[in-house]
């Protein structure tokens, strides 16, 4: 007879590991991704290689050489994530080298400083698209025109939505916003709707990676349904007040919003951890998107929202206590 | 109709229940039997025999130590070969008193035919008597906590009991012998239930069952409904959605009667619950109807890779390696044995240790099911909170635990903590949640205990 093997209990898993939920998330990002490609063709497969080849490289190097790890933490997946989060924030047209900066910031910087997966305070993909735009302004806002399939350096730039809502709004001239393609067009990421960063271009695809996470209970719906249901109502009521606010939907459905509120704000290390604090949190991203959107000065506030939040992200795991059990209401 | 269920968290295991229609069998007797003296919550009990003493099946051979404890009796008939220690569940080798086998002969108190007793045919039945009785037979709870049964029944003046909570829901992944017990011997826990309810001087009773049981629940129902109706008794049998810890008192009065025990000191009888395991309705008939003091449960033996997994209805004192030799024996190579389900089960360090008051299942987990697998960093996905029953933090209360903050883990509500294992379940990262969440609960209460002591 064998030896008994004796631990305390439980003596069942679920069989649940991070790996699978990584790899969950880079599926729920592969809609996304063909969209990239089709929409930016060339470019868009030059960023992606490099931005995911590049935060590889990084989390495998500092993890042998500067941590001397035992087990490298390249196999947990979560470095192709950051790298191919980072991407879907970068113009098609971005040259190879920045995105190696950007690499660096993400998984250096933001990452592997703090202890690696599990101890990072921002969201590492946000920081290094925030490290770019401070670093490369001028090439982190030219975007090029979407439907162009074999450029990649050479890509025609356009106006982004974005920039059509900002100036209308700058200008307080509504009829502005007339250049702005249907929301449906928005939505889908039709070749008429203008230029962007490539991973944000198509919510249809973006949806159906926030309906597979939710599935596959990688994610909960709290954090996705907060922001996108704040952004509608705050956007919603601007609207109503001046109609040189864009109409709610169009607002969901521009820039980052889909791509933050899905696959970034949810990041699990950076995000709080009880449900009431995620709905907090998601409440005041949407509010600090539509505040930046609106009145800052970038077109975009969605990735600022998140950084934002992830610093007040551990005081809101101090103070909001899910409700205990047979707990009486105060 | 919306399936009742707990309010908060919870998991659903794989089931394995491989021996749910195994029909129960007598298991043999044991040549040696052995009897922990601690086998309840409380106060071990203090032997009245001494080595050599002659003994029959009923014959007491320990005494209750204290108020909360219970009397002991011997399963078996034969000599009195040793009072000494023995290894138990816990690891650590604790009191025993060891009996040598010797035919099979019982006290002549004992009624031993199978004719059902009803309450109607007892008039001398009162409240105090059944208590009384209950508390004289040595019943305790017999779900695994082991509780004294005649203390719940008498509650402290500060609550009041409304009703009765038969806990058939066996959520345990693998135990299937509450399920045979309410397959074979339904009508005897139904005159059970009505003794509790007498002793407990309630009308109201439940039977909560997983929906996994539909063969019980109707059984259950359709006995109930003839036995109960046109009487002063209301009793109702729920089904229950699946899902673990249901079996847990505090979610079982909650998926039941949606009524929330508060967090500790408070008991489910201050909500009117009381809540008994269906194998303590058995024993409670058993003990007051056919004078029969516990010494016999119906325990299930199994595991994948036994060769044939079983339910037993086996004397107390009989060592496990018996009843796993009856089911083919213990499979090649390492594996972990488990007094109980693998969610709450006790791992054992010896295939000797006897079956007890509480032992409902005796289970083998083989392979590399059997084996943890290494821990890694917290993610912070939040999983675990999603799925923690009593509303807590696992994640905080480990950690607090760890780096040995107990003032902040007490401000947690640490003590709160059922230990039900879903949080370490659930783990990507295959942390050690529990076993931090343990430590620092013992810890605390520790530390509540002496403070209360100083004042």
């Amino acid at each position: 007879m064998g030896k008994l093997i004796v631990s305390l209990s439980p003596h069942a898993h679920s069989r649940d590991s991070i790996e699978r939920n990584m790899y969950g998330v880079i599926i729920a990002l592969m809609p996304a991704l063909l969209a990239s490609f089709y929409f930016f063709g060339l470019g868009s497969v030059v960023v992606t290689t490099t931005s995911v080849a590049a935060c590889c490289f990084f989390e495998w190097a500092i993890c042998k050489y500067i941590l001397k790890k035992k087990e490298n933490t390249l196999v947990d997946g979560s470095a192709v994530i950051t790298g191919l989060l980072l991407a879907f924030n970068l113009p098609s047209n971005l040259p190879i080298w920045i995105i190696i900066i950007g690499a660096l910031f993400a998984i250096g910087v933001a990452k592997m400083t703090f202890g690696g997966l599990g101890n990072n305070i921002f969201n590492p993909a946000l920081v290094g698209r925030a490290a770019l735009l401070v670093a490369f302004p001028a090439q982190m806002t030219t975007w090029p025109k979407i439907g162009q399939w074999d450029t990649y350096l050479d890509a025609e730039t356009g106006a982004t939505p974005l920039s059509i809502i900002s100036s209308a709004i700058r200008l307080g001239d509504a009829s502005v916003l007339d250049q702005l393609p249907s929301s449906f067009e928005l939505f889908l990421g039709s070749s008429s709707g203008g230029a962007g960063a490539m991973g944000e271009i198509c919510g249809l695809a973006l949806l159906f990676g926030l309906a597979f996470m939710l599935y596959n209970r990688i994610i909960t719906w709290h954090i996705p349904t907060s922001i996108l249901g704040t952004v509608f109502i705050f956007s919603g009521l601007l609207h109503l007040s001046n109609p040189v606010y864009p109409d709610p939907l169009s607002v969901l459905f521009t820039g980052g919003l889909m791509l933050g509120a899905i696959f970034m704000a949810t990041d699990y290390v950076t995000s709080p951890m009880t449900p009431k604090g995620q709905i907090i949190y998601g409440v005041a991203i949407g509010f600090l998107t539509i505040v930046i959107r609106n009145w800052g000065a970038y077109p975009e506030g969605m990735s600022f929202a998140i950084l934002i939040m992830n610093a007040f992200t551990p005081l809101i795991n101090n103070y909001v206590k899910p409700k205990r059990f047979g707990e009486v209401a105060k | 109709m919306k399936i009742k269920t707990f309010s908060m968290g919870g998991i659903h295991p794989a089931e394995n229940k491989l021996t749910h229609e195994v029909p129960t069998i007598v298991a043999e007797l044991p040549k040696q039997a052995i009897f922990p003296l601690g086998q309840h919550i409380g106060a071990p009990a203090k032997p009245v025999v001494q080595k050599g003493d002659k003994v029959k099946v009923g014959t007491m051979i320990a005494e209750a130590g204290g108020f909360v404890s219970a009397p002991i009796f011997s399963s078996v008939s034969g000599t009195v070969f040793k009072i000494d220690t023995a290894i138990d569940a816990t690891g650590y080798r604790k009191p025993v008193i060891i009996i040598n086998v010797e035919g099979d002969e019982w006290e002549e108190s004992i009624d031993r035919s199978n004719k059902l007793e009803e309450v109607a045919a007892h008039p001398e039945l009162t409240p105090e008597l059944i208590v009384e009785r209950i508390k004289n037979a040595g019943v305790v709870g017999m779900g695994g906590a082991c509780f004294p049964t005649f203390i719940k029944l008498t509650p402290p003046p500060t609550a009041k009991a409304e009703c009765v909570i038969i806990n058939a829901v066996e959520c345990e992944p693998y135990i299937t012998a509450d399920y045979r017990l309410m397959m074979e011997h339904a009508d005897e826990i139904l005159v059970g239930l009505e003794l509790l309810m007498m002793g407990a001087k309630v009308t109201k009773g439940y039977i909560g069952i997983e929906t996994n049981k539909p063969a019980a629940i109707e059984l259950l129902s359709e006995k109930c409904a003839k036995k109960f109706n046109g009487t002063k008794y209301l009793v109702e049998v729920v089904p229950l959605k699946q899902r673990y810890p249901q079996g847990g008192e505090k979610q079982l009065v909650d998926a039941v009667i949606q009524r929330q025990v508060p967090a500790p000191p408070a008991i489910p009888v201050n909500v009117g619950a009381i809540v008994q395991n269906v194998g303590t309705a058995f024993a409670v008939y058993e003990a007051v109807m056919k004078n029969k003091p516990l010494f016999e449960r119906y325990t299930t033996v199994t595991g994948k890779k036994l060769a044939n997994p079983g339910n037993f209805q086996v004397r107390m004192g009989t060592p496990m390696i018996n009843l796993i030799d009856a089911c083919g024996g213990m499979p090649e190579g390492d594996n972990k044995l488990l007094a109980g389900g693998p969610m709450m089960g006790k791992a054992l360090t010896s295939v000797e240790v006897p079956i007890c008051k509480g032992t409902n299942s005796v289970t083998i987990i083989s392979d590399e099911e059997a084996r943890r697998k290494e821990p890694q960093p917290c993610i912070r996905c939040a999983k675990c909170v999603g799925v923690c029953p009593m509303g807590l933090e696992p994640y905080l209360l480990a950690k607090l635990s760890e780096v040995k903050n107990w003032e902040r883990a007490e401000s947690e509500d640490i003590t709160s903590c059922i230990e039900c294992g879903s949080c370490h379940y659930t783990c990507p990262a295959h942390r050690p949640l529990l076993d931090n969440i343990r430590l620092g609960k013992a810890t605390v209460m520790g530390i509540i205990r002496s403070r209360a002591a100083k004042k």
